[in-house]
Order: C-alpha cells, then sequence, then structure tokens
C-alpha cells in the first residue's frame, strides 16, 4: 500500500474507533440530564438511582472517548500536514474553540459530577449533569463545523500561495451544511444512547431483575429513541439530502448507485453496484421516489455519475453505496422497532412483551454500525476532494511520512485499541452485570478514584 | 500580533506543564511513596479530579498553536511524528491507568493498573523533557519548512540530530526529576498519613538533584545551541526568567526544610513556569531554531496565520480562557483541602 492509502486507513480507523463513544456519551449525556430532571421532581428513588447508574457507564465511555479523542486532534499535523498547512488558518479555530470553550468546560463538571454528589447540593449536581451535557454537544458542534467546511467550504479568503484563512467568523459558524450535518448527527447520538439504555431495561426485564430498574430504563429509553428516530428522517436527513444533492451531486449519484440521469429517478432498496459495467445487479427499485425526495416531484431529473468527469467520482463507490444503503435500512428498523415499542407503552403492554423485549435487547449494536456507516457516507463520499472542491486528497497528507512509518503506529493503535475493547468489554459487563442496586462499597468502588 | 501569540501558546504550554506536571510526577513516585491499597487510593483521589482538566491544556494549546501558526503545527507534528504517537500512546496508558484502576476490586487488576500507571507517567515526563530540548536545539528544517527526524543518529547535537542525542536525554532526565518533585510536592500537599511523610522525604532527596541537573542544563544548552544565547545578549530582561527559576528552587530548600509542603509546592510551580519561559525567551522570534544549512529557521512571521483569523482568535480566546479559568478556579475550591483517607465518591 502506498504511503497516501495508509494515511487514509489510519485516520479513518482511529477516528471510527473514536466516535464509538462520543456518540453513545452525547446521548447518554441528555438522558442522564433527563433522569436527574424526573428525579429532583419525583419522589420515586430509582430516577436519581438510574442517573447514578448511567453515570458509572458514561465516565468509562467518556474516559475511552478522551483518551482516543487526543490522537484526532494530533493526527491533522503528524499524517495530514499539507493539509494543515494550508487550512489551519480555517479549521484550527473551530479545533482551538473546541479545546477551550468544551474540553475545559466537561473536564471540570464531570469532575464536580462524579465527586460532588455529596459536596453540592441537589441542584448543584443536576447542574453539573447539564454543564456536562451542554459541553459534550458544544463539543459536537466545533468538530462538525470542522467537518462541514470540508464537505461545503464557506466563508473562506485564499492567498496566491494556496493558503486559506478565515474570511467571515459567523460565516463559518453558521454555514448551512454544519447545522444540517450537526442536528443529524445530534439525533444520530440519542439514538445511539436510547437503544443502550432501553437495551439494558429489556435485559434486566426479560432476566426477571431489577424490573423497576428495567422499566425506567425502558420507558426513558424507547420514548427518546422514538422522537431521535423520527428527527433522523425528517427534518434532519431529509433536508441533508437535499442540500447534498445541490452541492455534491456527483456523491448522491453514488451513494444511490446511479450511473445513469434519469427523469422520475427511481430509488434502489437492494442491489450490488457494478462499477465497471456502471449497472445495479438485482436491484429492487421503488419507481420515481429518488426524485421525489430531493425535488418534491416524481417527474424530477437526477443526475447520474454519467455526468461527472471520472476522476471526480468517489473513488471507492461501493463502500459508499453499502454505508449509505446500510444507514438509511437500519434507520428503518430503528423506526419500526421503537415506534412499535412506544406504542405498547401506551397501552401498558411494552414491559410485558417479551417477544419485542427480546429485539430490543439486541439490537443495541446496531446504532453503532448505522453511525458509523453514517459517517463513512459522508467522508468517502467526500471523495475524492479533501476539502470539497478545493484542495484533493492525495495533495494533503505529510509526503515526509513514509508508507512503512505510518503502517508502524496503524498497528501500534491496532493493538491498544484491541486492548482497550477488552477493557470496555470486561467492564461494561461487570456494570450491567452488577446493576444498579449492587452493594453501594462494590460496583462504586470504581469511581472513587475514578 | 504574531509575539502575542506565541506568548499565548507558550504560557498554554507552561500552564500545562505546571498543572498536568503534578499529575504525571504524582505517577512518577507513586510507587515509591504509595505502599498499601489505602495510600494508593488516596494519591489517586488527589489528583482524580482534576488531572484531565490539566491535560485539556495540552489540548487547547495544541488547538491554539493549530490556528495561530499553521505552517509550526504541521512542520513540528509531522517531523516529531514518531516520538509524538508514542506520547499519545503514553497519555491514552496514563488516562487508562488512573480510571480504570479503581473499578475492580481485585489485586491483581489493581496492581497492573500501578505498574502502568507509573512507567506511563514516567516515560511521559522523559518524553517531554526532550521534545523541549529538542525544539531549543532545534531539528534540520528543510527549504519547504518541513522535516524529519530519526529517532537517534550519532547522539550528539550537529547538523544531522536525533530525536535522542546527549542534550535531548539531560532534558528528558531533569525533566522526569523535576516533575517528581513537583508531584512530590503536590501529594504532600493533598495527602496525609504516612504518604504524605514519605512524599515529603522523598522531596527533600529530589531537591538536590534537580538543583545539580539544573546548573548543569545551561552550560548544555550553550554548547548544544551556542546561538541561545543571543537573545540574552540584547534583552538582558530576559535573565529575570533564568533567575526566577534559582529562586523558586532555593524557596522550595527553604520550604523543604521548614515543612511547608503548600510552599515548596508552589515555588515548585515557580520553577517549572519559570524555566519554560526562559527556553521561550531563548527562542523568540524564532518557533522551531534550524540546523545545517538548507533551510532557515521557522520564524513568527513565516508561521504566522491571517490577521483577520487572528483579531477574531483573541475575541474568543480571551472569552473561553476566561470561563476555562473560572471552572478551574470552582473545581480547585471544591476539593480544596487534604484528600480524606477513607474513599468518599459518587455512588456512596
Amino acid at each position: 500500500m502506498d504511503a497516501l492509502t495508509l494515511h487514509r486507513i489510519h485516520f479513518a480507523f482511529t477516528n471510527t474507533y473514536h466516535y464509538l463513544f462520543p456518540q453513545l456519551t452525547m446521548g447518554l449525556a441528555l438522558l442522564i440530564v433527563v433522569l436527574k430532571t424526573i428525579a429532583l421532581k419525583s419522589s420515586d428513588p430509582h430516577y436519581e438511582e438510574s442517573a447514578r447508574f448511567w453515570g458509572r457507564i458514561f465516565a468509562v465511555n467518556f474516559l475511552l472517548g478522551v483518551v482516543t479523542g487526543i490522537p484526532m486532534e494530533f493526527q491533522f499535523g503528524t499524517n495530514w500536514s499539507e493539509f494543515s498547512r494550508r487550512t489551519g488558518g480555517v479549521i484550527g479555530m473551530p479545533l482551538a474553540m473546541e479545546g477551550i470553550f468544551s474540553f475545559f468546560l466537561e473536564s471540570a463538571f464531570l469532575g464536580l459530577f462524579l465527586f460532588g454528589q455529596k459536596k453540592l447540593p441537589r441542584w448543584g449536581h443536576w447542574a453539573s449533569a447539564v454543564m456536562v451535557f451542554v459541553g459534550s454537544w458544544i463539543s459536537g458542534f466545533f468538530i462538525i463545523v470542522t467537518n462541514a467546511w470540508m464537505q461545503h467550504p464557506v466563508a473562506y479568503t485564499v492567498s496566491p500561495g494556496g493558503i486559506y484563512e478565515v474570511g467571515s467568523f459567523w460565516g463559518l459558524l453558521g454555514n448551512p451544511w454544519a447545522w444540517l450535518e450537526y442536528t443529524h448527527n445530534m439525533s444520530g447520538a440519542v439514538i445511539t444512547g436510547a437503544f443502550v439504555m432501553s437495551a439494558v431495561g429489556a435485559l434486566y426485564l426479560l432476566q426477571r431483575r431489577d424490573e423497576e430498574y428495567g422499566r425506567v430504563f425502558l420507558k426513558i429509553g424507547v420514548i427518546a429513541g422514538i422522537v431521535s428516530c423520527a428527527v433522523q428522517v425528517f427534518p434532519t436527513g431529509d433536508l441533508h439530502g437535499k442540500y447534498m444533492a445541490k452541492h455534491q451531486p456527483a456523491t448522491v449519484a453514488a451513494m444511490e448507485g446511479l450511473f445513469h440521469s434519469e427523469k422520475g429517478a427511481g430509488m434502489v432498496l437492494l442491489g450490488q453496484p457494478d462499477v465497471e459495467k456502471q449497472q445495479i445487479d438485482n436491484p429492487l427499485v421503488v419507481n420515481k421516489v429518488l426524485s421525489f425526495l430531493i425535488y418534491g416531484t416524481t417527474s424530477a431529473e437526477v443526475k447520474g455519475l454519467d455526468e461527472f468527469p471520472k476522476e471526480d467520482w468517489p473513488a471507492t463507490l461501493p463502500l459508499l453505496y453499502y454505508s449509505y444503503h446500510i444507514m438509511v435500512g437500519l434507520g428503518t428498523y430503528f423506526l419500526a422497532v421503537m415506534g412499535l415499542a412506544v406504542f405498547l407503552l401506551w397501552r401498558g403492554k411494552l414491559y410485558r412483551s417479551r417477544w419485542l423485549l427480546w429485539p430490543i435487547m439486541l439490537s443495541f449494536p446496531l446504532p453503532y454500525i448505522a453511525n458509523t456507516a453514517g459517517w463513512i457516507t459522508a467522508e468517502v463520499g467526500r471523495q475524492p476532494w479533501l476539502v470539497y472542491g478545493l484542495i484533493r486528497t492525495s495533495e494533503g497528507y505529510s509526503k515526509h511520512i513514509g508508507a512503512g512509518t505510518s503502517l508502524f503506529t496503524l498497528i501500534g493503535f491496532l493493538g491498544l485499541y484491541s486492548v482497550i475493547s477488552i477493557l470496555w468489554i470486561v467492564l461494561l459487563y461487570r456494570f450491567i452485570q452488577k446493576g444498579p442496586n449492587a452493594p453501594l462499597h462494590e460496583a462504586s468502588e470504581g469511581l472513587t478514584t475514578a | 500580533m504574531g509575539i502575542l501569540w506565541f506568548w499565548i501558546v507558550a504560557l498554554m504550554l507552561a500552564a500545562y506543564v505546571v498543572l498536568d506536571g503534578f499529575d504525571i510526577g504524582v505517577g512518577v513516585v507513586y510507587l515509591l511513596v504509595a505502599k498499601t491499597e489505602a495510600e494508593r487510593s488516596q494519591a489517586l483521589r488527589a489528583i482524580g479530579p482534576v488531572w484531565d482538566g490539566n491535560e485539556v491544556w495540552l489540548l487547547a494549546a495544541g488547538g491554539t498553536m493549530f490556528f495561530a501558526f499553521p505552517l509550526l503545527y504541521a512542520s513540528s507534528f509531522s517531523g516529531f511524528y514518531l516520538p509524538l504517537m508514542m506520547v499519545l500512546w503514553l497519555l491514552i496508558l496514563r488516562g487508562l491507568s488512573v480510571e480504570l484502576r479503581g473499578h475492580l476490586q481485585d489485586p491483581l487488576w489493581r496492581s497492573f493498573f500501578d505498574v502502568l500507571f507509573f512507567l506511563s507517567s514516567t516515560a511521559l515526563a522523559i518524553f517531554f523533557g526532550s521534545a523541549l530540548a529538542n525544539v531549543v536545539r532545534g531539528v534540520p528544517i528543510g527549504a519547504d519548512g518541513y522535516f524529519f527526524l530519526p529517532l537517534w543518529t550519532d547522539w550528539r547535537p550537529g547538523p544531522h540530530p536525533g530525536i535522542l542525542d546527549w542534550y535531548t536525554v539531560l532534558g528528558g532526565v531533569l525533566a522526569m526529576v523535576a516533575l517528581a518533585l513537583h508531584g512530590a510536592l503536590y501529594l504532600a500537599v493533598k495527602t496525609e498519613g504516612g504518604l504524605e511523610h514519605r512524599a515529603l522525604r522523598l522531596a527533600r532527596r529530589l531537591g538536590p538533584a534537580v538543583a545539580v541537573l539544573t546548573l548543569v542544563s545551561i552550560p548544555a544548552t550553550v554548547v548544544a545551541r551556542p546561538n541561545s544565547l543571543h537573545n540574552y545578549e540584547t534583552h538582558p530582561a530576559a535573565f529575570l526568567a533564568p533567575v526566577a527559576a534559582f529562586v523558586g528552587l532555593v524557596l522550595v530548600a527553604t520550604a523543604l526544610k521548614a515543612r511547608k509542603a503548600v510552599r515548596g509546592f508552589a515555588a515548585s510551580c515557580l520553577y517549572l513556569a519559570s524555566m519554560l519561559t526562559g527556553a521561550a525567551a531563548g527562542l523568540v522570534p524564532v518557533l522551531l531554531p534550524c540546523v545545517g544549512t538548507e533551510g532557515q529557521d521557522l520564524t513568527i512571521d513565516r508561521a504566522l496565520a491571517g490577521p483577520h483569523t487572528l483579531r477574531v482568535g483573541l475575541v474568543w480566546w480571551s472569552l473561553g480562557i476566561a470561563l476555562a479559568l473560572m471552572y478551574f478556579g470552582i473545581v480547585y475550591w471544591l476539593f480544596r483541602g487534604k484528600v480524606p483517607q477513607e474513599a468518599d465518591g459518587y455512588g456512596h
């Protein structure tokens, strides 16, 4: 493999792995605020205890998000130095703002949340949970601003030497792409949090243990789940897709597997893209839906890949096509499961519907897959551009860092992250196994030093 | 504007060294001073609520450098590729060991993280010290502003240096000993009982070692980079920094004699901050000196971002740092005083 490919895999792997943690913590942060808020008003002690239980799980995932996140900020310079040199005057800004506005906030108030329950009044502890939530969502915002500028560069000036600078601060933060991507991404994070919380609730009910907690987790989980799953499709997914069709038409054509321009284009539900022959094998197509989704009319023409020069096609087209279809397919499934669960909750039957508790319990890995597939769609879809339309990916990497060196550190990360995965499984298994009612000195011993 | 941002980044890095320096220092002396399970838990609880926030100064400084000096960020991060990656791995391992150790009661689990905490912290101290020494000594910057350093060459600073040579190793050892002292003093401030006692005793032994190594490092710097006195000759006010460092060391010594841990820790903060200020004062307006003949020094003017970026940056930076200082004030105030010997955390 050449150096460029290895630098890409290096960033893709470390970033994909990293995002397994923030997607849960950003979602859980919101759900913990919900639990703490109900606990303030309610006389039912299970909400406070539930917040404490999820606080423990949050803390471990937050830690892993922090330690795997540091390499992300360094890798812009280590592996993508040409990109950094030319665009640091733009993307360095939101990245620095993330550190200063979010990381300080998160780290300080997480410390208060975990250590301060006795030192703080009730409202103070609630406020520290809110601040952790705010901090983690600000962090997500600045990262998305950075990514959105790469997807859809706005508000910049460029020197003759190809050095980019911020032209308008508010233009950078107000990038429409950023706001669409942010809302879509954050509701995706809430989906992960909601599914994980529901899955643990379903597990307890199926095991007939800690059932009071199982009911709390399920109730909060499926309500948050149905809201976030709906928001994920409409309006965020819908608007994001339309905006993308306008500004990255080649990407949308590749995502949908549309090789040729078509009036009244259909949407491919299933099928295998054959890039050589430029066709979808074994297609299962719904007629005219694609034209309708993008343009609001069934007769509009959707541009196919044949409209674009081949060097501007996303290079790994099947990966893009499958990622997008996995994301959409899973999103549809989430909506169905959560819709059914909320209906049964409303009818008072959810806690006894073991046939539905099983799929809820088993579905917790799926939002991770869907969020990851969504990010692969965004990032592979941006190819062959590093900054869409401005800088090609092949221009941006560190020319002085050879393939062997990049492979060496990639292997290092693979090894280290394998260890982290094992630790994560061991600890999460223990937390869930012991449950919210575990003898305090055992289950919570960890956070006395955490 | 460039000079201002130079000092902003330098001060953020100094804040990182002073703050996360004591977390790292605690790791270096951890196995020596914390013997029993209760003491180890107490030592970790002394840094528990603050280490993560302290580490953020490194990220915030890195991010600030990224947008204020894009060329410096691109050149130095890629040029120091291998050591930086190792620093990342060590930061990961240090964070894991501080946080995960307490989650299981199992003695094997805890011993594993004890040793990991010690090893990762010690290696971090050495890496950071030699990183600073690399910057002071200079690197072989090419005409395009980039460089790539091998881990070692002939162990001599010269036209073809490696990451490691006698000078940068000296920097690493000095940093390890100085941060060990810093961490021991912090533990003496924050803990009680046998742990406090042993930390103070160790600090008294480390003090003279830091003094000797500091004294050696000054002529060594002049040998490694003869140019490094230039700024001091043209701006004698710069001598305030090394003088302050020595005042710091003397104050550490007198405080230790009087068994005043708080005073000793404050003096150690002064020492570390002054050492870094002194190094920065020797460099400015150079960000990364060049050795060899091919390229030229990476200066503020060459690396600086555009004026609009920097003006806007100054506004939000000031606001953000004011907020950050407020958070630090709240956290350190709430966790003021000695850490109790008995655990009293979330969930009790």
